[in-house]
């Protein structure tokens, strides 16, 4: 087998010295009954080259090549080529997480530029090095505010992303802790009459994401205002990450939970992306996942370390803030190649290309069909209603080799034949163009 | 000092943190022209507009390039050396595993693109799902879970769904005192009380406690086997026994398959449900720490209660996504799990074969036992048992000279090697956990044993060599003190500049 | 990878004990060994088998851990104390003090109601390490004078610690 580097010749060798007979004197400590008595039915071993062609097969048959219109969390940005030359890098790629500091301050300081850029970005002080995506980030947020307050329920917005409210249901309901839904408006915004009512004394924190489910930016002030009322913390999740470069941050919340896959990751079918938890200084020791400082060496150089760690499982075992142990560094790295690439006015002039995309689509699509939630200000994603099943218009276009937007009578039924669409920095005007006429 | 024979000095680059070398005017991004009317930010969103980006960087391509890669110039990795962390499996990561993940229509996927144009990935995953039940003797997959973690709380909960489902979730999972923080941090979010097992002299599972702690208030055992260190459990078929006598189960961090991969089953030998470590037995990278992928495999018993959606067969082949699962405990992420380590994982295997796999598991027990005997002189064994995949010393030789085993993996950095897992598991006092893989040469191995003997001669001739070390790299030990009473976790400008709004 | 720690564990299994930090000393040598000083332990305060110290001032308690605990801690990075108010119990956790790599809980010598917290120890939590019975974490007014009559007294908490190396 080519991945080992031994001979059998060296094998017996070794056997020898070790003072054994065969290898499965070695593998004694299995009670024999135990033991798989010859191979495992798997495939057979394939050449390289073997594999390279299943999986360009299995590509064909994954929709290569298609102009795509879906966003929903997941986002098709141009990825620049450096990203892949400088993570494919070995030591970056094959490193364990930094426990040695002094072999690691290579991943180490490339978290902590992450960690600074994310603040930045976010309004926020404080950013972990990451959780495994957004989606499980939200039940982390929550149970953070659930520490910090000291309180058990939870308010989520129906327009957070169906997908993340399920699984905070997942996590909530053996923690615990009751998670009530607040419904959104006409303008696609969360119903902040509605989330007066819902927020309690009892109340840990409010949950809304914005850009919303529906593209929607929510008026993240009044919802602040409302749970700060009650003496219950904001969380403001964000799973358009580009959105940044040209929506006001958050900065009214108290814990920002986001999803990184916008910046420079791949959609790759759902994972694996990279999520963020950022927060005020003031919970810094509430705040679940790997935290990167800033340190000296005892000849005064300056250094990176991993540190906050008694917040983690491999201390404080059941008490820790979480069970995590990953943290995504590599997705990570991406991203924060991305931010840097982009920097300071690049993530501007991206988002607003996005912005413009999607509003010269929005009125394009509003010629032919009804475009809902107009009363609020949107980023790159906008939802169509139309008279046809927005299924049947997708499997027209699909002949076509274009990927339609989600319909979403699945997680919003009363929306009937609605669908949501997304253009990115990828989408051309032609592709908008041809697909605005497909729709009747 | 001794003659070191592998590389060992670390470029010494002082490059600085990127905002550093940030300035207005220097960019490293180009967008196409703008093939629609430009809006106005002000205009489309108002009060919600964002102002400048502060302090975010401003530099060129080259710059990035080269801040990057200094960077992972004071990296190890498993492409450099031998990297011996024990229960960490680090193992070779095959250059063919990316090329996979990386065409173009696996790595654009939307998760959410119709079924039609989503066969190939569907197929993939089915694939993979197929050859994990095979390798582990279950019945049932789900590949959500992100990482291991992600993978002990889906399994937790399929338990408990489970015996919910039977009219009593129980209160709490039995833990053994050699477990990894995972366990019981899992244990907790699923809400479930902690209790302790102690190891046997043997450093196993200790049966008559086991038998004394089983009753109707647990749940489930969490058990690693091979243990973590490097033991394995013998007596799972009665641990397991036991604990279904009582309506409780059996659930196994997968985390040392590596041990066991084409030679032993788990599902054969009792355990109801376990996860797996991609990145560890299955070569997916580690990338400094994570992503990672835990799929979670379970007997029949649990398959009701698998995370939506699940992969199903419908007629002419076509495979589907189906979330009609009412016993479900509901999604545990969004979409269907770490999809590009599955395709990695699957062209390993793929790769190996299935006798591949069995030689692979071989190697790697076979790698672990030829140190083990090589440094059993000069190092303290603290448990007799045979050891599989991976080996447990301890630092009470050494200590005498008030050396610990933290001393003598930074003394190991000097070598050119990257330290095994210091400290761990908890009931060795002093542990110095190995595990080479298979991935490791004879001369590799070699090199490791010759300056681990060269080590502890130092112990004895020259502590201080041993304590103030490592020597050779661009840090020294790291002020960690100052880094936890005084967290910096951010870089900030020196004149603060109005806050980004 | 890492530590010794404590882990608390729920149940009537065991309890966290600073003593256990005792027992596993911490991964690393000292390059520059420490003077060997000897363990100081004032002869008017008494003292828990879980290593606080308790001074009484008429009804009142002053908490504190001892130079033992501290010198087994190593160097302490954060101290975690309860609000002004709060109940605790005689023998039950009403804190925490972490290490770099390790967290213990500060169990209450006496039952009573917190009524000072030594603010200090939010940014200087290493004069637990320069002064032990100087860097007091709690006052406590007591509920029950008499308990402190059951704890050890300087010469018995000594050949406890001694006992215990």
């Amino acid at each position: 087998m080519r991945y080992l580097p031994k001979s059998d010749a060296e094998r017996s060798v070794m056997l020898r010295e070790i003072g054994v007979r065969t290898i499965d004197d070695l593998f004694a400590p299995i009670p024999a009954e135990f033991r798989v008595k010859g191979d495992l039915n798997l495939p057979r071993a394939f050449a390289e080259s073997e594999i390279v062609d299943y999986f360009r097969q299995r590509s064909v048959e994954n929709g290569a090549g298609y102009t795509s219109f879906l966003g929903a969390g997941a986002y098709s940005h141009y990825r620049p080529v450096v990203i892949d030359s400088l993570i494919s890098r070995g030591e970056f790629f094959t490193a364990y997480t930094p426990y040695q500091p002094e072999l690691a301050q290579g991943t180490l300081q490339a978290i902590f530029e992450f960690q600074t850029m994310i603040c930045e970005l976010t309004g926020m002080e404080v950013a972990n090095a990451s959780m495994y995506d957004g989606s499980t980030a939200t039940p982390e947020t929550v149970m953070m505010a659930a520490r910090v307050t000291g309180r058990r329920t939870a308010v989520v917005a129906r327009s957070v992303h169906p997908e993340y409210r399920e699984v905070l249901a997942t996590y909530a309901r053996y923690q615990g802790l009751p998670v009530t839904t607040v419904g959104f408006l006409e303008n696609g915004r969360v119903d902040l009459k509605a989330l007066e009512k819902a927020v309690t004394d009892a109340t840990a924190c409010v949950v809304i994401q914005s850009p919303n489910f529906f593209g929607a930016i929510e008026d993240v002030a009044a919802a602040a205002d409302i749970a700060h009322r009650k003496g219950a913390l904001l969380v403001v999740m964000i799973s358009e990450a580009v959105s940044l470069g040209i929506v006001k941050p958050p900065v009214e919340a108290d814990i920002v939970g986001m999803e990184a896959q916008s910046f420079g990751v791949p959609p790759s079918f759902g994972g694996p992306y990279a999520g963020v938890i950022a927060t005020k200084e003031k919970f810094v020791r509430q705040m679940p996942g790997r935290l990167v400082g800033e340190t000296h060496d005892k000849n005064g150089k300056r250094a990176f370390c991993l540190t906050l760690t008694t917040r983690e499982q491999h201390i404080r075992r059941e008490k820790a803030t979480s069970n995590i142990c990953t943290n995504q560094a590599l997705v990570a790295l991406m991203a924060n190649i991305f931010m840097t690439v982009y920097g300071r006015e690049g993530l501007r002039e991206l988002a607003k290309h996005n912005l413009s995309k999607a509003a010269y689509a929005a009125g394009e699509f509003g010629k032919r069909a009804k475009v809902l939630f107009g009363g609020a200000p949107r980023f790159n994603e906008f939802v169509v209603e139309t008279k046809q099943d927005p299924k049947t218009i997708n499997e027209r276009l699909l002949e076509k080799k274009i990927v339609g937007g989600l319909p979403l009578k699945k997680f919003y039924p009363e929306l009937g034949n609605a669908a949501l669409w997304c253009c990115t920095e990828t989408t051309t005007r032609a592709q908008i163009d041809a697909v605005v006429k497909e729709v009747a | 000092m001794s003659p070191i024979r592998k590389a060992t000095t670390h470029v010494n680059q002082n490059e600085g943190l990127i905002f550093e070398k940030s300035s207005p005017g220097k960019y490293a991004w180009k967008l196409p022209e703008l093939d629609v009317p430009e809006v106005d930010p002000h205009q489309a969103l108002g009060a919600a507009a964002r102002g400048d980006l502060g302090n975010m960087p401003e530099v060129s391509e080259i710059e990035i390039i080269r801040h990057f890669t200094r960077l992972s110039t004071w990296n190890y990795g498993v492409d450099t050396g031998l990297y011996p962390l024990g229960s960490c499996t680090m193992k070779y990561n095959p250059r063919v595993n990316e090329v996979a993940s990386r065409m173009e229509g696996l790595a654009g996927a939307h998760p959410y693109q119709p079924e039609k144009i989503s066969q190939g990935a569907l197929l993939i995953m089915k694939v993979l799902s197929k050859c994990l039940i095979e390798i582990t003797g279950m019945d049932a997959v789900t590949l959500q879970p992100a990482a291991g973690a992600h993978g002990e709380l889906t399994g937790i909960l399929l338990i408990r769904a489970y015996l919910e489902s039977k009219g009593n979730p129980r209160q709490k999972i039995l833990i053994p005192d050699s477990a990894h923080g995972t366990n019981p941090a899992t244990a907790a979010i699923a809400g479930y009380a902690v209790e302790n097992l102690k190891s046997n002299s043997a450093g196993m599972v200790d049966i008559p406690s086991l038998v004394a702690q089983t009753n109707e208030d647990v749940a489930a055992l969490m058990i690693t086997n091979p243990n973590t260190l490097g033991v394995f459990e013998r007596e799972i078929a009665r641990i397991a026994e036991i604990l279904h006598a009582k309506g409780a189960l059996l659930y196994m961090d997968g985390a040392n398959m590596n041990a066991l991969v084409g030679k032993a089953r788990p599902g054969d030998r009792g355990v109801d449900v376990m996860h797996m470590n991609l990145h560890k037995t299955f070569s997916t990278p580690h990338g400094g720490g994570g992503p990672g992928s835990g799929p979670v495999v379970c007997k029949q018993i649990l398959e009701p209660f698998l995370p939506v959606p699940v992969i199903v067969t419908k007629p002419n082949d076509i495979l589907a996504l189906d979330c009609d699962r009412p016993q479900s405990i509901g999604r545990v992420r969004a979409f269907y799990g770490n999809f590009g380590m599955l395709v990695r994982a699957l062209a390993y295997i793929m790769a190996n074969g299935a006798d591949g796999l069995r030689q692979t598991t071989e190697d790697a027990v076979l790698n672990a036992n030829y140190i083990r005997k090589k440094l059993e002189g000069c190092y303290d064994l603290p448990y007799p048992t045979p050891s599989m995949h991976e080996v447990v010393f301890s630092d009470r030789l050494q200590t005498k000279n008030g050396i610990k085993t933290g001393d003598i993996a930074k003394r190991l950095i000097d070598y050119g090697f990257h330290p095994y897992t210091v400290s761990f598991p908890l009931i060795v006092h002093g542990a110095l956990m190995i595990e080479p893989t298979e991935s490791e040469s004879r001369e590799e191995l070699d090199l490791f044993i010759d300056a681990m003997r060269s080590i502890a001669e130092e112990c004895e001739r020259d502590p201080r060599l041993v304590l103030e070390a490592p020597h050779t790299t661009r840090v020294s030990r790291l002020d960690e003190v100052t880094a936890a009473r005084k967290p910096v976790l951010r870089w900030k400008p020196k004149e603060q500049p109005a806050a980004a709004d | 990878m890492v530590v010794p720690h404590i882990s608390p564990v729920l149940g009537d299994v065991g309890k966290v004990q600073i003593a256990h930090v005792c027992q596993r000393r911490a991964d690393v040598g000292h390059p520059h060994k420490k003077e060997e000083r000897k363990m100081n332990y004032p002869s008017e305060l008494k003292y828990t088998k879980d290593d606080e110290w308790l001074k009484v001032e008429g009804d009142t308690g002053v908490v504190g851990i001892t130079d033992f605990a501290q010198n087994a801690l190593g160097d302490i990075v954060f101290v975690e104390l309860p609000k002004v108010g709060t109940e605790v119990t005689a023998g039950k956790a009403f804190g925490t003090v972490e290490s770099v790599k390790a967290v213990s809980e500060l169990f209450a010598p006496t039952t009573g109601t917190v009524t000072a917290v030594n603010e200090e120890l939010a940014n200087a939590p290493e004069k637990v390490n320069q002064d032990p019975y100087g860097a007091w974490m709690i006052r406590i007014k007591l509920k029950d004078k008499a308990e402190a009559g059951k704890l050890m007294s300087s010469a018995d908490y000594e050949k406890y610690a001694s006992e215990r190396g």
